[in-house]
């Protein structure tokens, strides 16, 4: 209908009106907004990062069973196989003596001492199978296979997830584990109070212009054509505050990699963090956009219903 | 034009009714004033013929609405046919001269080329000409009550609605709102004034209402004040 569509133009091109001329009450709006989106966006980036620590960790726990000399190629396959079998078991890797040999040697290369304890004809080194997890933390059922007498006696040595070791992996899972929920946590939390912050203050941005409301009313404007310049408004502070957050970030990162110079900040691997920036950038941007607009929508929706609903419908 | 039965209309169960038992009747072209003191019931009484207030009891017809038929999704409709000015302007005050009266054919659907023909017109007769860009803040008080008039007549409305449209302008540009009223009056369009000023009842000679304590104490034509 042209009725319809002049009144949206006018719904839409009112917004923007509102927009520029309120600039000192846009700005402040935007900027609140802007910190908010930009410390989710932070924490997004952050929790992905430790995740990824998190994922590279666990991805080196493994566990080394070593081969006594005298097994048979046989008795070999059939270990790995039975090992396969079991549910949690991701990969099971063979490094044979030569192998072993090969890779202490390259790990060596510049003691000349230690590559002399060792020659071919002489070597100490054990076969071994490498044995990767799907959940690192659930190694009971190959501790209690590994154990059974006729396979410890196919063993040369404890298994490597032993001792000390296992008291190692064992807190790297648990501290891996914490920091995954809390960085999930502090995200939705972060989510929710930038999303009441700007709730807030877009909703003091339309209390301040109620009495524009009540004269738009008073002169028999519709609801919709009263609120939907606002809400064009809160839509363009979404827009606006998601693309100054995601440059700001953009410059973050940009000046980080160069004068940083450093690759990682304790567990927070600032390279990673960088290419994860990069290879989502426009899903972020997207998501980013998405969310301004979600919430600068939703918010100036009810803030705005609170001044419209008309008097004189309840009789007294 | 415009026809209150028996209308009563209380705040509160409690409180005394602001208007009891209140007839009325104003036929087309008319220019009646309404006089009487603050809190006698003057605003009540405008505020049932927008609707702002639904009465307690009692009809209410204005330009054959019957009110008690009036549903809540008609009540924009309503208002566009009442043209309405207030003592405190009510101006849209981030819009310009030009968009404020603008605004008033902006939400019936007038096209943009018919507002850009009629605003400038209707500028005209309230003696705004040249002051189209002026933001509302760039004015006295007498230009933008002749704003907030010019945006009440933009639309032609049946009925024309002044609550105390002079009350916060001084004497000259008081006269020069008055006149305008007069001048819209002529064209044929129904006046409802209230007002505070002697000196404008006096003068005026119009059919003069007086409301006391939410009755009506005194309906006389060509009269002065009290």
């Amino acid at each position: 209908m042209p009725h319809r569509w002049i009144s949206f133009r006018r719904v839409v091109a009112a917004g923007c009106q509102s927009f520029v001329r309120n600039a000192w009450l846009s700005i402040a709006a935007m900027a609140v907004m802007t910190i908010t989106l930009t410390i989710v966006l932070f924490s997004v980036i952050a929790n992905a990062t430790f995740n990824k620590t998190v994922a590279d960790i666990r991805d080196h726990i493994d566990i080394s069973v070593y081969l006594v000399d005298n097994i048979t190629p046989e008795q070999r396959t059939e270990l790995t196989n039975k090992i396969k079998d079991i549910d949690n078991v991701r990969l099971v890797t063979y490094t044979s003596k030569d192998d072993a040999l090969k890779s202490y040697r390259n790990q060596n290369q510049t003691n000349v001492t230690l590559q002399l304890a060792i020659s071919e004809i002489n070597n100490p080194l054990p076969a071994s199978l490498h044995i990767k997890l799907y959940n690192p933390d659930k190694i009971n059922d190959i501790k209690t296979f590994l154990d059974k007498p006729e396979n410890k006696a196919l063993q040369s040595e404890p298994t490597s997830y032993s001792g000390d070791q296992k008291v190692a992996i064992d807190k790297i899972t648990k501290a891996t584990t914490f920091i995954r929920r809390a960085g999930i946590v502090g995200v939705i939390v972060f989510a929710i109070i930038s999303m009441l912050i700007i709730f807030n203050t877009i909703q003091m941005a339309i209390f301040n212009r109620r009495e524009e409301l009540n004269i738009m009313r008073l002169l028999g404007a519709t609801k919709w054509y009263i609120r939907g310049p606002f809400i064009v408004e809160s839509i363009l502070y979404g827009i606006v505050s998601a693309l100054i957050s995601v440059a700001v970030c953009n410059g973050v990162f940009a000046v980080s990699s160069t004068t940083l110079n450093a690759n990682s900040l304790g567990l927070l691997d600032i390279g990673y963090a960088n290419s994860y920036f990069a290879d989502h950038f426009w899903v972020i941007l997207g998501v980013q956009i998405a969310l301004g607009v979600l919430i600068g929508a939703v918010s100036s929706l009810i803030a705005t219903q609170r001044y419209l609903r008309f008097k004189g419908t309840s009789a007294a | 034009m415009i026809l209150l039965d028996r209308v009563t209309k209380a705040y509160g169960p409690k409180s005394s009714p602001a208007l009891e038992r209140i007839s009325l009747h104003i036929e087309p072209k008319e220019f009646v004033i309404i006089v009487g003191s603050s809190g006698a019931g003057k605003s009540t009484l405008l505020k049932l013929l927008t609707r702002e207030e639904k009465p307690s009891s009692g009809k209410i017809i204005v330009g054959g609405i019957d009110y008690e038929h009036l549903k809540d999704k008609q009540i924009p409709m309503l208002r566009r046919k009442i043209g309405v000015v207030f003592q405190d302007f009510k101006l849209l005050p981030n819009r310009t001269v030009f968009e404020n009266v603008a605004f008033a054919l902006e939400i019936i659907g007038v096209s943009t080329r018919e507002i850009k023909h009629t605003v400038p017109r209707v500028l005209d007769i309230v003696g705004l000409k040249g002051k189209e860009d002026r933001m509302p803040k760039e004015l006295s008080g007498g230009e933008r009550q002749r704003v907030a008039i010019a945006r009440a007549i933009v639309r032609q409305p049946k009925i024309l609605i002044a609550d105390e449209p002079t009350g916060n302008l001084d004497p000259k540009h008081a006269w020069d709102v008055i006149r305008v009223l007069e001048k819209i009056n002529h064209y044929g369009t129904t006046v409802l004034l209230t007002t505070h000023n002697q000196e404008i009842v006096n003068k005026l000679k119009r059919r003069v209402v007086t409301i006391e304590g939410g009755h009506i104490v005194s309906d006389k034509a060509n009269a002065g004040y009290r």
